[in-house]
C-alpha cells in the first residue's frame, strides 16, 4: 500500500536501529565485565570503562533524535508511542551501561588476589541478565510479545538467583570475616546485575505499551 | 533520504541566493533587506504570521511581483550567480528555470496533456513525439501518469484537487526547471492529498531546489530541510528545519512557533 509518510517512517526505522546498536554495545560491556571479572583481567575491566562513553553518546543521539521526530513530524497513536518507548529505553540501556562499570571497578579490585571460591552463580544471573537484555530489544524491534513474557520469566530467576548468593555470601562472612573483603564486593556485583535486570524488565514494559497502548507493572 | 538534512548547510550549494534584497510597494518597504541562500536538493519553508512577506519574498525569486504595479526592488536575488532582476535575463527563461505552483491549484480548462504541453509548446516544442515524451515524463514524476494515461484528453477540472495540484507540479517542471517555488500548495487539500503531497516534494527535492511558503507550521516541520522564519518583512532566523523546531536561536522565533506570537 503506498504510504505518503516514508521519510517519517525511514527516522522511526533509523531509530530502532541505533536503539539496537546502543543494546549491542551495552551488551558487549556486560559481557566483557563479567569476563574480566572471571580472569581476573584488569586490562579488560579498564577498556569496558572506557566503552561507556559510546552508550552514553548513543542515548543523547537517541534523545536528540526522538525530540526532533516529536518536534518535526507530530506522531500519533503507535508511533507516539514508539518514540517515548525509545527514549525511556535508551536510558534504561545506558544504566546498563553505568553498572557494567561499576563491576569493571570492583572487577579490579578483586583482581589483586585469587577469590576464595569459584564463581558459579555470578556468571549463570550474568548470562541470564545479557540474554533478557537481548530478548527485550529483540522483542522491540519484531513487536514479538512472546520475548518479553520469556524474560520476564528470566528476571524471576535472576532475582532468585541474587537472594541465594546473598544469603550464601553472607554465611561465609559469618563464618570467617577475613572473606568480607572479597564477599561484600561479589554481594555488590550480584546486587547490580538484579539492578540490571530490573531496568531491561522496564524496556519490556515500554515494548509492551508501544503494542498494547497498555503500561502497566509486567512483574508480580 | 534524510542523510541531506544531517549536512550543515555551508555544504550543501545554494541555488539561489538573496542579497540585501528589499522590495517596496510604492513608498512601503515589504522586503527590508533579506539575505537568504536556498540549497539545491532540499526543501526550505519560509513561514511566518500573515503579512510578514513571505508569498512577497517568494514571488520575488521568478519574478512575479513585477505583475504589481509600483513595485521596485533593490538588491539582487541570485539565481546560479545571476542576478535575475539583470535587465537582460529573459522573464520566459527565468520562469522555466524556476517553476511556481500556486495556493489553489490553477489547471487550465484545457485537456490532462494540454496543460503539461502548454509550457512546452511555449518554449518552440512542436513535435508531438517530444511533447508525448515531456508530457508522460512529467507526470511519471509527479505520480499521476498511472492514473490519468488513459484519461489525457479529458479535461483536467474533472481531477480531485489533490491531483490538478500535481498537475500544476507537472506542469511546473515540464520545462525542466531548477527551483521549483510553491505557495501554499497544499491549503486547499484535505490532510491526505496534504501528505501526498509532501510525498511528492519530498522526491522531487532529489532533482531540485524547493521553496515552500506556508503557514501550516507543522507542514514547515515536517517537509522541509530549512526554514526561514520572516516576521514583519524581515528573515528573523534561518536554520536546519529539526534545529528551529526544537531549539531556535530567537525568542520572536520560538514565540512564533509555539504558537504565542499575538
Amino acid at each position: 500500500m503506498y504510504n505518503p509518510r516514508r521519510a517519517f517512517d525511514s527516522q522511526l526505522a533509523k531509530l530502532d536501529e541505533d536503539l539496537l546498536a546502543m543494546g549491542r554495545e551495552a551488551e558487549a560491556m556486560l559481557h566483557d565485565a563479567l569476563k574480566a571479572l572471571a580472569e581476573r583481567d584488569v586490562r579488560l575491566a579498564e577498556k569496558t570503562i572506557a566503552r561507556d562513553d559510546v552508550v552514553d553518546r548513543y542515548r543523547f543521539d537517541i534523545e536528540t533524535r526522538a525530540m526532533e521526530i516529536i518536534a518535526t513530524q507530530q506522531p500519533a497513536a503507535r508511533d507516539l508511542r514508539r518514540v517515548f518507548a525509545a527514549l525511556s529505553i535508551a536510558m534504561d540501556v545506558e544504566r546498563v551501561g553505568d553498572y557494567s562499570v561499576d563491576i569493571c571497578k570492583l572487577a579490579i579490585r578483586l583482581a589483586e588476589r585469587p577469590l576464595f571460591k569459584p564463581l558459579v552463580d555470578i556468571p549463570r544471573m550474568a548470562n541470564l541478565v545479557v540474554q533478557m537484555l537481548r530478548e527485550s530489544l529483540e522483542g522491540f524491534v519484531s513487536r514479538d510479545l512472546a520475548l518479553i513474557e520469556k524474560m520476564i520469566k528470566d528476571d524471576d530467576e535472576v532475582d532468585y538467583l541474587y537472594q541465594y548468593l546473598h544469603d550464601e555470601l553472607c554465611e561465609f562472612m559469618k563464618k570467617d570475616p577475613d572473606l568480607v573483603d572479597q564477599a561484600v564486593p561479589l554481594i555488590l556485583i550480584a546486587r547490580y546485575l538484579e539492578r540490571v535486570a530490573d531496568h531491561i524488565t522496564n524496556i519490556g514494559e515500554r515494548v509492551f505499551y508501544v503494542e498494547t497502548g497498555e503500561l502497566k507493572e509486567l512483574h508480580q | 533520504m534524510k542523510e541531506a538534512m544531517e549536512k550543515p548547510s555551508s555544504q550543501v550549494k545554494a541555488k539561489v541566493v538573496a542579497r540585501d534584497f528589499r522590495l517596496y510597494y510604492g513608498d512601503f518597504m515589504a522586503l527590508k533587506g533579506l539575505n537568504a541562500a536556498f540549497p539545491d536538493r532540499s526543501i526550505t519553508a519560509i513561514i511566518g504570521p500573515s503579512g510578514c512577506g513571505k508569498s512577497t519574498f517568494l514571488r520575488s525569486i521568478n519574478r512575479m511581483n513585477d505583475l504589481i504595479k509600483g513595485t521596485r526592488v533593490e538588491g539582487e536575488i541570485l539565481y546560479e550567480g545571476k542576478n535575475v532582476y539583470d535587465p537582460s535575463v529573459d522573464l520566459t527563461w527565468l520562469r522555466s528555470r524556476i517553476g511556481m505552483v500556486f495556493q489553489r491549484p490553477v489547471a487550465f480548462p484545457l485537456s490532462i496533456y494540454d496543460n503539461v504541453a502548454c509550457a512546452p509548446r511555449v518554449q518552440g516544442i512542436t513535435k508531438k513525439s517530444e511533447l508525448d515524451e515531456i508530457v508522460e515524463w512529467s507526470l511519471r514524476s509527479v505520480g499521476l501518469w498511472d492514473e490519468v494515461k488513459d484519461d489525457l484528453k479529458k479535461s483536467a477540472l474533472g481531477l480531485s484537487l489533490g491531483n490538478q495540484q500535481k498537475l500544476c507540479i507537472a506542469r511546473a517542471i515540464s520545462t525542466n526547471p531548477e527551483v521549483i517555488l510553491l505557495d501554499e500548495p497544499a491549503s486547499a487539500l484535505d490532510p491526505i492529498a496534504t501528505l501526498k503531497l509532501e510525498d511528492l516534494m519530498w522526491t522531487l527535492r532529489e532533482k531540485y531546489c524547493l521553496v515552500i511558503v506556508t503557514h501550516n507550521m507543522q507542514q514547515a516541520a515536517r517537509a522541509s530541510d530549512y526554514t526561514v522564519f520572516m516576521l514583519g518583512g524581515e528573515i528573523v532566523e534561518v536554520g536546519p528545519t529539526r534545529q528551529v523546531f526544537t531549539n531556535p536561536k530567537d525568542p520572536r522565533t520560538e514565540r512564533y512557533i509555539t504558537g504565542k506570537l499575538g
